[in-house]
């Protein structure tokens, strides 16, 4: 064995690697999975990217109908939820599996893995939180589905300035920005069901160890990959 | 068998570049007057770059073998060819 390879190994649990990408099954597994998840997000953010700039007419302005400085925290609780799941794999990784342990002469508790896979589960039903109370917003402001609904307050606004709110495509705007959040939002939705089921029926009867923590680092992937695409969807759906 | 031990990446300084460069992203558009080409140019290079630090350092692609890579490698040049194909298409 190199040492290249054996610095790598000390990175992941010590369980039987499959021969071809010298991983195990159920990691090889969800990287299969995030790959054409690729492909997935690609074939919608490369829609949206057509659909937009194929146009003549001008698109809705950014901030204009969306609520940035709300997305941009919702943005921040990912990026936190993300820094929580590593933590929480590295702990297990560390034979950490307690929820607060008090350190001697600190102010801060170290978290184990029951602590910083809570924070993860809580930080991402937080984002699909606010991610509900947007679309309530935007539907009850008129932006819907099908574009600014007529007599509503965006759709006044878009007769006032129809370039700023880019009113001969709200539908095209309306669409493709359910579909792609909400996608999104599904997968998370997906990742705290996911988590949540494996934090009771693991993590809290301590089946995890330092010898196998293969759920975790496997769920660890999707959540990171899901805050991956989020910081995409973020900077071309919310910023450009 | 000899190993080298491998320093784990200091996740919360990761955490504090990808919270930096969300700011600034916002930061940059809205608050700058940076020409329209120019500013979707500099956000998305600032999103490649955040989701780069995720895959690598949060998802450790930076420590796994080469072949585990490929894997995740392999779809970025097809999605390419997917968009761009599907814009010339259009333009």
């Amino acid at each position: 064995m190199t040492h290249a390879t054996a610095a790598a190994d000390l990175m992941r649990p010590p369980s039987p690697a499959e021969p071809g990408a010298g991983v195990y099954s159920n990691k090889l597994g969800m990287w299969v999975f995030l790959a054409s998840d690729v492909m997935f997000f690609t074939a919608l953010i490369g829609s949206y990217i057509i659909l937009r700039f194929g146009m003549s007419e001008a698109w809705a302005a950014p901030g204009a109908v969306l609520n940035v400085p709300l997305t941009g925290f919702n943005t921040f609780l990912l990026i936190c939820s993300s820094v929580s799941m590593v933590k929480a794999y590295a702990a297990i990784a560390d034979g950490k599996p307690y929820f607060l342990r008090p350190v001697a002469g600190k102010m801060l508790r170290d978290g184990g893995l029951k602590f910083w896979l809570l924070v993860t589960i809580l930080c991402g039903a937080a984002f699909v939180g606010v991610q509900v109370y947007e679309y309530i917003k935007l539907v009850e402001h008129g932006f819907t589905p099908a574009g600014y609904r007529e007599g509503s307050l965006i759709a006044e606004h878009a007769l006032a300035d129809p370039v700023r709110y880019g009113a001969a495509t709200g539908a095209m705007y309306g669409s493709t920005f359910f579909t792609m959040t909400g996608f999104h939002g599904f997968h998370v939705t997906c990742g705290v069901v996911a988590m949540t089921y494996l934090y009771f029926t693991k993590v809290l009867p301590e089946k995890y160890s330092p010898q196998d923590y293969r759920g975790i680092e496997t769920i660890g992937l999707y959540w990171h990959f899901v805050d991956l695409v989020w910081i995409i969807l973020f900077t071309i759906v919310y910023l450009i | 068998m000899a190993t080298t031990a491998h320093v784990r990446p200091n996740y919360i300084m990761i955490w504090l570049y990808l919270f930096v460069l969300t700011v600034v992203e916002v930061a940059a558009a809205f608050l700058s007057h940076i020409p329209k080409q120019w500013l979707i140019l500099i956000l998305i290079f600032l999103a490649v770059w955040k989701a780069l630090l995720v895959a690598l350092y949060f998802m450790h692609l930076k420590f796994e073998p080469w072949r585990l890579r490929l894997i995740f490698l392999v779809p970025l040049p097809l999605a390419t060819i997917l968009v761009v194909t599907t814009i010339m298409e259009n333009f």
